[in-house]
């Protein structure tokens, strides 16, 4: 099998692995990045609205409110901790992506243009803050982009379309590397290195409406899962409020920070009702939630009232041009409407993962061991939506992923450079270290009776039957005995095609096996919790319960086992934002 | 619907061929990445990149009925059938709708696509104007897809030695950047008769590009730049 | 593949291009008018309207500027196709041995029949 060796090898082509990458590119050790896509395919590129980071370019702020806005949006289930850091951080981090020359819009006094967006507050929950920094709404391109770029600059190697199977480890526990395939040949190759990370993003392709990247298909939370360590908080998925109906592309929330409003079928904008101070701009769960119940109850717009307008013509041609160029172009490509004449229909669609592989807040992943319910994997990182630090906790609030990425990429890139340090002598590989790989590799070359594609389909319309917006023992029950089901169906399936060039369809079964893994822990997770907190909510516990859930739940596959362990309340330095009760 | 696809398997043996397909698909509201991906659910070695399918990512770049179009922003219903779909020209095949790449992204790495400024760096963010920064309008949006290079004859004769359109368009998002300091060294790079010069303006690029850029026009400026630094 | 940076040139002959093809758009609508107005019968006639100095400068000029204007466009279509450097280079000196023969050529037929 072929072998190469680096330093560092960061699995994931997004903006978490690649900010981590350039931290240490910029150093003397070699750094691989491997993606499955070339790098500027990834899902960051989709990102619209912004970057949140309290620089006070329009209006008052402080990085204090931006935490305190944080915790609550995210249900005080976030860890104060990584949200401090993250928020203090904040800053720095965006000027930093300004120096690499991310366009970012201007104020008319050149600073960079920060916008409003949903849950932002002044003075720890008062007036709406402008906080989001945003190049148009086309941040996440541009983020991506300068990343990459300074990538290249910086002589990252990088392996374009290879396809990491799993984590390469030894007996006392080292991760040394993943083993991986390029997908161009089919070769399999083991890819060595003293310290590994993970940014291999979300999973939102395991509902069947989703505003996610078809790549999105949770494959390092599958490599994980695998090597037999645990998934945190899995039961948290975020729906955005505003996909385009039927179609799911985004609808920045952006466009609600510019002004923009939702309305149901009588022209009402019911958003008043439901978060009568924030309205439009409460947190993303709030304004979900009330879409869904508005089309429950037969307020929704259109033939089968199964969507909701929102309604921006009246912010005028000048803005949406300057503003929201890519959303028009989207609304009219796909909704057939110009948004600057009519509103567009949306409805809720699977955006985001807040848990993820547990960390700390540099990026070490972490999991019970030997010596605590929180032991460093050593040299293995994560970072982004793939990782769970926890900084969303129940919810996230727009603006905060991109945040994510940099902040803790760069961290983890730093910390990682001090475990080089530490560690350096590379470990040797147990002989037999890709054997499971090259096992589950074969496996597809063996004829079966059931199709991937199918099984796919079926998992994502059982995901968003089973574990939608609203939830229920029984629901969720009943979907995991559909989900052992199609299990026993993914063992029975073959590919037509096994031939080894560019041969999607293996990569489509290996994702598969993948998304399964995360639709087990999103199930056996949404079971155990019996509150409603943040996005998870449970039509028969309809309310919070922090003297039995304020912990992380801790999924593992032996057994479908569900540990918890508690929420740090504690901040870094300042004092701990009691739960209190959340209204917007 | 009626289909036409270009076919290659390198494993096969068998020459590149087009394939006919018959779709049962209703074109209202959907993409011609829909079809393809339904017809891929029915053979699944039919081989395309696709990823975002909201078209920013610029995976999914094909030759369609002639023209270089991204499958996910393409509606299904504007096209004539057959709808002939062939993998981007001037590239080499790896397979079926694949194409190899690296020479486009050779071009583009060729035309350091970073910003340049060595000056003392400040503790908060290098100011620029939002008429300075509206000169990036047109240039920054570009998502590498290729459609403008592989539209462009130029590329086709000479893909190792010009720039083209995408590479060029990128020369001149840094050139207009304010904040980059490195105008002079960024167009002795592209003065050159094969890297710059086989433009002959012949507009294909223009025509292609799924985002609406104007790389024609890009290019006049860099030229216009040449000039003035000239005379 | 070494990585590529500019030879710096090319300018200078494209600018070459733009400038012919001015001089082109202004003297061959001239020159035209000139003939065709006074379109002769015979041939003393013919001779007549190369007679006046400025006729004949005008005259070289333009076809100076058009054989610059080919060489130019030749070589681009050269640059384009001929990728054998040594059947390239030939190609231009035949070009360019013809062109200038033929601006040569001119000059001593105008002022070679006064």
């Amino acid at each position: 099998m072929n072998t190469r060796r680096f330093d560092a090898l960061i699995v994931g082509g997004g903006g978490a692995g690649l900010r981590a990458a350039l931290q240490l590119a910029r150093s003397d050790y070699k750094v691989a990045v491997v993606s499955k896509v070339f790098p500027t395919r990834s899902h960051t590129v989709s990102a619209q609205g912004g970057i949140t980071a309290a620089l006070a370019n329009v209006d008052d702020d402080r990085w204090e409110w931006h935490m305190y806005d944080t915790v609550k949006g995210g249900d005080w289930l976030g860890d104060q901790d990584a949200i401090e850091f993250m928020c203090r951080e904040a800053a720095s981090a965006v000027y930093e992506l300004e120096h690499m020359g991310l366009p970012f819009s201007r104020l008319d006094n050149g600073k960079i243009y920060q916008r409003p967006f949903g849950g932002q507050s002044k003075h720890f929950g008062g007036d709406q803050a402008t906080r989001t920094c945003a190049a148009a709404d086309r941040t996440g391109h541009a983020l991506l982009h300068t990343l990459y770029q300074q990538n290249i600059q910086h002589r990252t190697q990088f392996f374009d379309e290879y396809f990491a199977l799993d984590l390469l480890r030894d007996a006392d526990g080292y991760c040394l590397g993943v083993t991986a395939m390029s997908i161009e040949t089919g070769e399999p190759l083991l890819i060595e290195a003293r310290t590994t990370l993970l940014a291999t993003g979300g999973a939102g392709r395991v509902f069947w409406n989703s505003s996610n990247a078809m790549i999105n298909t949770g494959d390092g939370l599958g490599m994980v899962l695998r090597a037999g360590l645990p998934l945190q908080d899995m039961e948290f998925w975020q729906f955005h409020p505003t996909g385009i109906a039927g179609v799911g592309c985004l609808i920045t929330e952006g466009v609600r920070g510019e002004g923009g409003y939702l309305l149901n079928k009588h022209g009402e904008r019911f958003m008043e009702r439901y978060a009568p101070h924030a309205k439009d701009l409460a947190g993303r769960d709030v304004v979900a939630r009330a879409i869904a119940i508005e089309i429950a109850e037969g307020r929704g717009c259109g033939p089968r009232g199964d969507y909701v307008d929102i309604k921006l013509d009246h912010l005028g041609e000048k803005t949406i041009a300057e503003k929201l160029p890519g959303i028009r172009d989207l609304a009219i490509r796909f909704a057939g409407v110009d948004p600057a004449e009519k509103p567009i229909p949306v409805a809720p669609t699977a955006h985001y993962m807040m848990g993820g592989i547990p960390t700390n807040l540099y990026g070490q992943v972490v999991a019970p061991a030997r010596f605590g319910p929180e032991e460093p994997v050593p040299g293995l990182y994560a970072v982004g939506e793939c990782a769970c630090v926890s900084v969303h906790g129940a919810n996230r609030l727009g603006g905060n992923s991109l945040l994510d990425l940099i902040v803790f990429g760069r961290a983890a890139g730093k910390h990682m450079l001090e475990y080089l340090r530490d560690n350096p002598y590379p470990r040797s590989l147990p002989g037999n270290a890709a054997e499971a790989s090259l096992a589950r590799l074969q496996r597809w070359d063996q004829a079966g009776s059931e199709r991937v594609a199918a099984i796919s389909d079926d998992l994502r319309r059982l995901m968003q039957t089973h574990a939608g917006v609203f939830r229920t023992d029984a629901v969720l029950r009943e979907g995991l005995e559909k989900l052992n089901e199609l299990e026993g169906r993914l063992a029975h399936a073959g590919l037509q095609d096994t031939s080894r060039v560019f041969n999607t369809a293996r990569i489509e079964a290996l994702e598969l096996e993948n998304l399964m893994g995360v639709a087990r822990a999103t199930l056996v997770s949404a079971i155990s919790r019996t509150e409603s907190r943040g996005a998870h909510t449970r039509e028969d516990f309809p309310a919070r319960d922090d003297e039995h859930w304020l912990k992380h739940t801790l999924y593992s596959r032996a057994g479908d086992q569900v540990d918890a362990k508690p929420v740090r309340l504690k901040p870094l330095t300042v004092e701990s934002i009691r739960p209190k009760e959340r209204v917007y | 619907m009626k289909f036409r696809l270009y076919r290659y398997s390198p494993e096969s043996g068998e020459k590149p061929h087009m394939q006919d397909v018959e779709l049962d698909i209703d074109p209202v509201g959907k993409m011609l990445l829909d079809a393809l991906l339904a017809i891929k659910a029915q053979d699944e070695t039919l081989s395309l990149r696709r990823s975002c399918r909201e078209g920013v990512c610029g995976s999914d770049a094909v030759n369609v009925n002639g023209k270089n179009r991204l499958a996910c922003i393409t509606p299904l219903g504007e096209l004539k059938e057959p709808i002939e779909v062939r993998p981007l020209p001037g590239l080499p095949v790896i397979r079926d709708l694949i194409v190899d790449m690296e020479p486009f992204y050779r071009q583009y790495r060729s035309i350091k696509p970073w910003l340049i400024n060595d000056g003392p760096e400040p503790e908060v963010e290098r100011l620029q104007s939002p008429e300075d920064r509206a000169l990036l309008d047109g240039a920054y949006e570009c998502i590498l897809c290729a459609c403008c290079t592989t539209a462009c004859p130029s590329f086709w004769w000479n893909p190792d030695k010009f720039v083209g359109p995408a590479g060029l368009l990128q020369a001149y998002r840094f050139i207009a950047d304010s904040r980059d300091e490195a105008t002079s060294a960024r167009l002795d790079n592209v003065e050159d008769p094969y890297r710059l010069y086989r433009c002959h303006g012949i507009m294909n690029c223009v025509d292609a590009c799924p985002k609406g850029l104007n790389p024609t026009e890009a290019i006049g400026r860099i030229k216009s730049l040449l000039v003035k630094r000239r005379v | 593949m070494k990585p590529a940076t500019g030879a710096h040139a090319g300018t200078g002959i494209w600018l070459v291009q733009r400038a012919t093809a001015v001089v082109l758009a202004v003297a061959l609508p001239g020159l035209m008018a000139h003939f065709l107005l006074a379109l002769p019968v015979d041939f003393s006639g013919w001779q007549g309207l190369f007679a006046p100095l400025w006729v004949r400068v005008l005259l070289l000029l333009t076809a100076l500027a058009l054989a610059l204007h080919a060489w130019v466009g030749v070589r681009d279509i050269f640059m384009d196709y001929i990728h054998f450097t040594g059947l390239r280079l030939a190609l231009y000196l035949a070009v360019i041995v013809t062109l200038a023969g033929s601006v040569v050529w001119l000059a001593a037929v105008l002022w070679g029949s006064a």
